[in-house]
């Protein structure tokens, strides 16, 4: 993304953002709260939960797998609503086609509402070349947006803001009285700023959760109900959408609605999920079917299960890697988990790092609730880049090297007895600052004997 | 019933005891162990960084050394998981399936094969669990607090039937300790602070010990432990189901 941070790689990034402890706290424990929220949401249901992950999986992979057909069947029926559909092969093109209608309205501001897709293709840097203004009306965004910032999560983009500071942010850019950090008067005062903006943006930007192959509608939902005000006020609603937020028909929808909320906050439901099947009476409705990099990832075997996400960002919550070191540590409009498997599909160089942000615990295909197998792709991207030659050689050659050691049970005796030894000897070698190990943790002592020379002394018939 | 008794490379190397007391428990059951002396390592090290490519010599040496076994036992979830997935061999197609079938973490061959429900050990300690992930979500030694499913736990039955041992609750049951491999070092920040999280939570329910399936999350929370200069000690669950 454009964020200035992306020539510097994941640990980096969250080395800095762990130099203050109490912030990582902090974060840590407003996101686990979450995660404690959505177990809650989930057992709720029961034993309904398991197989509605399940189903709403095998949806996905059906829908997934006859991609094509369904497309075009949306497309058609959405056509037949009075939808203009436009498809763009990647995020330049997106923000051209937006640019586009906006030009033939006249249009140099707008208002935009839950679109995580716009932020993939950085159209707000975009249109502000074009002297467009956007305005990004949920209040997580605009807070973003005020401080000139990306969002670090994907359904809670300000999460890394403190109310103190967001206190602040609403003095300096909204007039709101100094020191005031009460939650209810700052997201009034928004409301109050963002009403004024609706009522005078004749151009609305929406995101899509769901579109329906069968009937040609789609599905946003938010808790706010910005989509809704800046989409029904507007003339032109221009909604984008990725073309992996198809399902085949309404009735499967209920399956992921149940779904959404509760992974994502631990709600039953959002507050609003709102349809849009056809433009009213003198509005104009447009949908942008974006691949960006969709159907390579479609063509690759082992990630293609990664198009199933519904952007609940449960994993993000879970993610004990996450919770510690921000969204911005992985310089990526995407970020967390599934980030660190989608974004290498768009870029190897720029984040062969991300796959490496994780330790594969596993947690995050567990609360993945289409089921995604997260880890295990994180895994395999990290052989597809050694494959790819995105390792550093300095890598490279330390594996080899202990490849060779531990092909060899001569060699690897050998030095086993020698490192210890060493150790021993010597325990300044590794117990100093260089060895990122020793920086805040001690080193194992060494002892005397390995297991194998134990054994040999301990226990006759050792087979060799 | 032939046992093969796999020791992870740096348990080998560094907590000999462990490996120790693994041998002797499975002894204890009447197991009839043997101890291949020319193994190794399961070759995670290089595949979790990347470069499974580089792990055939290790996997055909494995499967060299436990072909012959009807079960091999191992000390690691982590390592165990890693043959289960992926050890293959060119050499011994059949032999790689049989052992990725037949390889088992202690505490699940004590509770699956072995049927232990009666252990002769005393630890009179407040002892705090460590889920190892691999172990856990991996292995499924234990329920996972993601899924809504009936909780149960092999470790925890087990520590449950060693005399005086007082399990502590944490606050959060199976959150990862931050070791992940070489992200302990290339993550180093990250890794840390996972690291003194665990440790905070064990240390706040009163626990003497931290035990667990695994040495390598094992060591990592040591090396925060002693920097610390905490009271707290680790120790590997063979050692206390083994202990007198
Ligand atoms: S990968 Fe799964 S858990 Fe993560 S945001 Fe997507 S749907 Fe949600």
């Amino acid at each position: 993304m454009s964020n200035s941070n992306h020539h510097t790689d994941h640990a980096t990034l969250a080395e800095k953002f762990n130099r203050d402890e109490a912030r990582v706290n902090w974060h840590d424990e407003t996101l686990w709260f979450i995660r404690q929220k959505r177990d809650r949401a989930a057992w709720s249901l029961g034993n309904e939960w398991e197989p509605l992950r399940e189903t709403a999986s095998a949806i996905k992979a059906h829908t997934l797998s006859n991609l094509s057909d369904y497309l075009q069947q949306f497309e058609k029926a959405a056509q037949q609503n009075g939808i203009t559909v436009h498809w763009a092969a990647d995020g330049e093109e997106h923000n051209r086609i937006v640019h586009g209608i906006l030009a033939k309205h006249n249009a140099t501001q707008l208002v935009k509402s839950k679109s995580m897709l716009t932020e993939e293709c950085h159209l707000n840097d975009y249109l502000k070349e074009k002297g467009v203004e956007v305005i990004d009306t949920d209040l997580g965004e605009r807070i973003v947006q005020l401080a000139e910032e990306h969002p670090s999560h994907i359904v809670l983009p300000c999460i890394h803001w403190k109310k103190e500071e967001i206190g602040e942010l609403f003095h300096k850019h909204l007039g709101s009285p100094e020191g005031v950090i009460d939650p209810s008067f700052l997201t009034n005062t928004a409301r109050v700023h963002l009403r004024e903006k609706f009522l005078t943006r004749r151009v609305a930007i929406t995101g899509v959760n769901f579109a329906i192959a069968e009937t040609g509608e789609f599905v946003v939902c938010t808790n706010e109900g910005n989509a809704d005000m800046g989409a029904h006020l507007s003339d032109v609603h221009i909604a984008c959408m990725g073309i992996e937020k198809l399902i085949p028909k309404r009735e499967h929808l209920g399956v992921f609605l149940r779904l959404l909320a509760r992974s994502a906050t631990g709600q039953p439901i959002t507050t609003y999920s709102s349809h849009f099947k056809k433009p009213r009476e003198g509005q104009e409705m447009h949908l942008v079917l974006v691949d960006n990099g969709r159907s390579t990832q479609l063509g690759r075997e082992d990630f293609r299960n990664s198009l199933k996400c519904i952007r609940c960002g449960a994993c993000f919550n879970t993610c004990p890697v996450y919770r510690r070191s921000g969204g911005h540590s992985y310089h990526t409009a995407i970020a967390g988990p599934i980030g660190s498997i989608l974004a290498p599909n768009l870029d190897m160089r720029q984040y062969k790092d991300l796959p490496f942000a994780s330790t594969l615990c596993g947690s995050c295909s567990n609360v993945c609730p289409v089921k995604i197998n997260i880890h295990e792709q994180l895994y395999q991207w990290r052989q597809v880049l050694t494959e790819e030659g995105y390792q550093p050689k300095s890598k490279t050659v330390a594996m080899k090297a202990m490849a060779a050691t531990l092909s060899k049970p001569s060699l690897f005796s050998i030095a086993g007895k020698w490192g210890r030894k060493v150790m021993g000897l010597v325990p300044g070698l590794v117990s100093n600052r260089l060895n990122p190990w020793y920086k805040q943790r001690e080193m194992p002592a060494p002892p005397e004997q390995s297991f194998t020379e134990w054994y040999k002394q301990n226990r006759k018939g050792g087979k060799s | 019933m032939r046992v093969g008794l796999f020791i992870p490379c740096y348990v080998n190397q560094f907590y000999p005891q462990v490996g120790i007391a693994t041998l002797q428990l499975l002894e204890k059951f009447g197991c009839e162990v043997d101890y291949p002396l020319a193994q190794t390592c399961c070759g995670q090290p290089m595949a979790n960084s990347g470069y499974e490519s580089l792990t055939g010599n290790c996997n055909e040496l494995f499967t060299k050394n436990f072909s012959s076994f009807d079960y091999i036992v191992c000390p690691s979830g982590s390592c165990v998981l890693h043959i289960k997935e992926h050890l293959h061999s060119a050499k011994d197609r059949t032999a790689a399936t049989a052992i990725r079938r037949n390889v088992y973490e202690l505490t699940e061959f004590l509770t699956d094969v072995l049927n232990v429900d009666r252990l002769q050990a005393a630890f009179p300690y407040k002892v705090g669990l460590h889920q190892s992930c691999h172990g856990q979500r991996g292995l499924h030694l234990s329920q996972m607090s993601e899924l809504v499913a009936k909780p149960y736990s092999k470790p925890e039955r087990l520590l449950n039937m060693v005399e005086g041992l007082e399990l502590i609750e944490l606050d959060r049951k199976d959150e990862c300790c931050g070791f992940g491999g070489t992200f302990c070092v290339t993550e180093e920040a990250v890794s840390v602070k996972m690291g003194k999280d665990r440790v905070r939570d064990h240390e706040a329910h009163g626990a003497d010990y931290i035990t667990g399936a695994d040495m390598s999350c094992l060591m990592h929370l040591q090396g925060i432990l002693k920097r610390q200069g905490s009271k707290v000690q680790v120790k590997h669950i063979a050692e206390i189901l083994n202990a007198q």
